[in-house]
């Protein structure tokens, strides 16, 4: 682990600034570790992100990194992938950054199917801005903005995603990391917009107010909660009731990827201008 | 080149944009600036270029900032509303020294207002309007003729300081058709971006002596970092009161820099007029078509067009006040640029706002009116 530490991150940029027992770093261990499985140059990676603490990750890792505005994260991606689509580019997103401002964004990348990676780190609360409810948060949580507990209904980010036209839909946690490196691969391996959410926990702004004593609680109760897509298939529905599934929910190789039907656009543009 | 063709401003834009090099656009429709995407979705692909139909205009900010980090010459188009949606990302441009170009073909707002209606109200929101001090080009073209050759400078401009410009239009002059002589002097040149030195280590932001620093596309060998935080010469983070206050004066002081360069203001027998108008864009012809008329008739009427209206041209136009009887200032708003004129006058010289906000151009024969009374 070490090694790899070194060999993609800008260890003079640490010490990050998440929290301690945050689940970031986590996340970006194994996207490190999927990059070295990968075995893409670094000078051929772009990193995206948007803000919120998950935004920072792009500052601490040694890629083409930019780090842009709340929620349009996929929008900058969209240009650079278009511009240079040699680039392997990967989007990092937090839940509010990814679902609420960036909702937009987010389904019509699902739905264009460009050849990108989408990581959404779903800690269910507003972090950086300290502890709001989120489209994700869960009903009768607390948070700073939802002090008598929450009401809105939550977005499942994988459904939504699916529902949206993504072509490759996964879901891990940050407790499952090798999972986790594994649905990476497999995601940017896949031609076309391929989406990773990932649960983490967040112990300061959402733990802390809902009754999770430590980080390794949180870890625990992602453990609990999390099962695997092919397990649930053969569960009661009933058993499922609170829980979530993990690992590859969705893939889909009969829509084309963007600019392969670009390309097509070229052809016809280039064949009218000769005629 | 005398070429002659009959071009909208609209279509005048795209001509010079992809004569300057652009190959990505990214936008979102909106009347009046629509027929600047249509032209873009039919010309970009015979050259190999992308067009995008974004989601949304903040979308269409986002990517063609995107595009331009890998180098690639990249514009977008839009009015009022799809301006003020963009307000953030130009931020972001300036701030991370972005080079992109924005077309804004002003309609009559606030909001949704009169959409196939001209205006000059987005003046000082060109200048101010996203939150934070940013620096900015806007330059105002008056003719077709004049919208070809500006927007390939606007994209020249960019490259060269690494900065967002903005080509300012209006409906008129977008949707106007006219007979379009293009001359040698129209030849838009293809200027690019300063890369990093070889051999030298690569500082993204670094202190340079002309004010910009070089620009590396992303997927050349060198990775570094991009963000709206303030940053310090390496592009990461900073608050170190020294550093923050290094380059904001440095990001917004590197236009001053260079202001003969971006500047261009354009006289009509201003040096022995009693009377002076200074107007831009579709105003700057009901003015300039008084000049004519008047001088025929042995008054003593000039006008002075900024052509780059931000940075305003500050010392053109004080010069050109000196000693005169009276400056008029026209405008589909209600009164914007009269103000910098104000400023830059201090009172020298008597200024009079000539305003009109019903949703017509401001006519030569109002402006006579006023001309006559004063002379
Ligand atoms: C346009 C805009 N609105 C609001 C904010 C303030 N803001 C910064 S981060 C953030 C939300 C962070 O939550 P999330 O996206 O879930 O990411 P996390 O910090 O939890 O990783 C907000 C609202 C902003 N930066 N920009």
């Amino acid at each position: 682990m070490g090694e790899i530490h070194e060999k993609y991150l800008r260890m003079d940029k640490m010490p990050h600034i998440w929290c301690a027992g945050c689940g970031n770093g986590i996340i970006m261990g194994a996207f490190i570790t999927a990059i070295d499985r990968l075995g893409y140059d670094k000078d051929e990676v772009a990193a995206v992100s948007g803000i919120g603490c998950s935004g920072r990750i792009t500052g601490y890792m040694d890629f083409n990194t930019i780090h842009t505005t709340h929620g349009r994260a996929l929008a900058f991606a969209t240009g650079i992938k278009l511009a240079k689509p040699r680039l392997k580019v990967f989007v990092f997103m937090g839940d509010g950054d990814a679902v609420a401002i960036g909702g937009n964004h987010l389904i019509h990348a699902c739905r264009r199917n460009l050849d990108m990676t989408a990581v959404i780190f779903n800690n269910h609360i507003y972090g950086m801005t300290g502890g709001q409810f989120s489209p994700t948060t869960f009903k009768n949580k607390n948070a700073t903005t939802a002090p008598y507990g929450t009401t809105d209904p939550d977005f499942d980010i994988a459904q939504l995603c699916i529902g949206a036209g993504a072509t490759y839909v996964a879901r891990g946690t940050s407790y499952h990391a090798r999972l986790l490196t594994d649905l990476i691969v497999k995601g940017a391996e896949h031609p076309g917009f391929s989406v990773i959410e990932v649960i983490t926990h967040c112990p300061v702004n959402f733990g802390r107010r809902n009754n999770f004593e430590s980080p390794a609680q949180m870890l625990l109760w992602q453990k609990e909660h999390g099962v695997a897509a092919r397990k649930a298939k053969t569960m009661p529905l009933e058993d499922m009731e609170g829980k979530f599934t993990i690992g590859e929910l969705y893939r889909s190789t009969e829509i084309p990827e963007y600019l392969e039907e670009y390309g097509r656009v070229i052809q016809a543009a280039n064949e009218e201008k000769k005629s | 080149m005398a070429e002659a063709k009959l071009l909208s401003g609209n279509d005048a834009c795209v001509q010079g944009a992809l004569a300057a090099g652009v190959r990505f656009f990214a936008g979102y429709p909106i009347t009046p600036s629509t027929e600047i995407a249509n032209a873009f979705a039919r010309e970009l692909p015979r050259r190999g270029g992308i067009f995008m139909q974004m989601e949304d205009e903040i979308a269409s900010m986002g990517a063609i900032i995107g595009a331009s980090c890998t180098g690639t010459k990249a514009v977008t188009a839009t009015s009022g509303p799809g301006f003020s949606l963009m307000q953030e990302n130009i931020g972001y441009a300036a701030i991370a020294e972005i080079p992109c170009v924005i077309i804004n073909v002003m309609r009559y707002g606030p909001s949704t207002g009169l959409p196939t209606s001209p205006s000059q109200g987005d003046f000082m929101q060109t200048r101010w309007g996203s939150h934070g001090d940013r620096p900015v080009i806007v330059i105002a073209p008056y003719t077709a003729r004049e919208a070809y050759r500006e927007t390939g400078r606007a994209v020249n401009l960019s490259e060269t300081y690494r900065v967002p410009v903005i080509v300012l239009m209006d409906e008129i002059l977008g949707h106007l058709r006219e007979r379009v002589e293009f001359r040698d002097e129209d030849l838009v040149q293809e200027i690019s971006r300063k890369g990093p030195e070889p051999g030298k280590p690569f500082l993204p932001y670094e202190n340079t002596e002309d004010g910009v620093p070089p620009f590396a596309d992303f997927g050349t060998g060198y990775r570094y970092h991009i963000t709206g935080l303030i940053h310090d010469e390496t592009g990461f983070p900073t608050n170190n009161p020294v550093e923050v206050d290094t380059i904001m004066r440095r990001v917004n002081g590197k236009l001053d820099m260079h202001i003969r360069d971006i500047e261009r203001t354009r006289f009509v027998d201003a040096d022995d007029a009693e009377i002076l108008i200074v107007a831009f864009g579709s105003v700057a012809r009901s003015a300039h078509e008084v000049v004519r008329t008047l001088r025929n008739e042995g008054k003593a009427v000039g006008m002075v067009r900024p052509v780059t209206v931000w940075p305003f041209p500050d010392e053109d136009i004080r010069t050109a006040v000196a000693g005169k009887k009276a400056v008029i200032v026209p405008e589909m708003n209600l009164g914007q640029m009269v103000r910098e004129v104000e400023r830059v006058v201090a009172g020298a010289v008597p200024v009079h706002a000539l305003n009109r906000i019903d949703g017509l151009l401001v006519t030569p024969h109002e402006i006579r009116d006023l001309v006559e009374d004063l002379l």
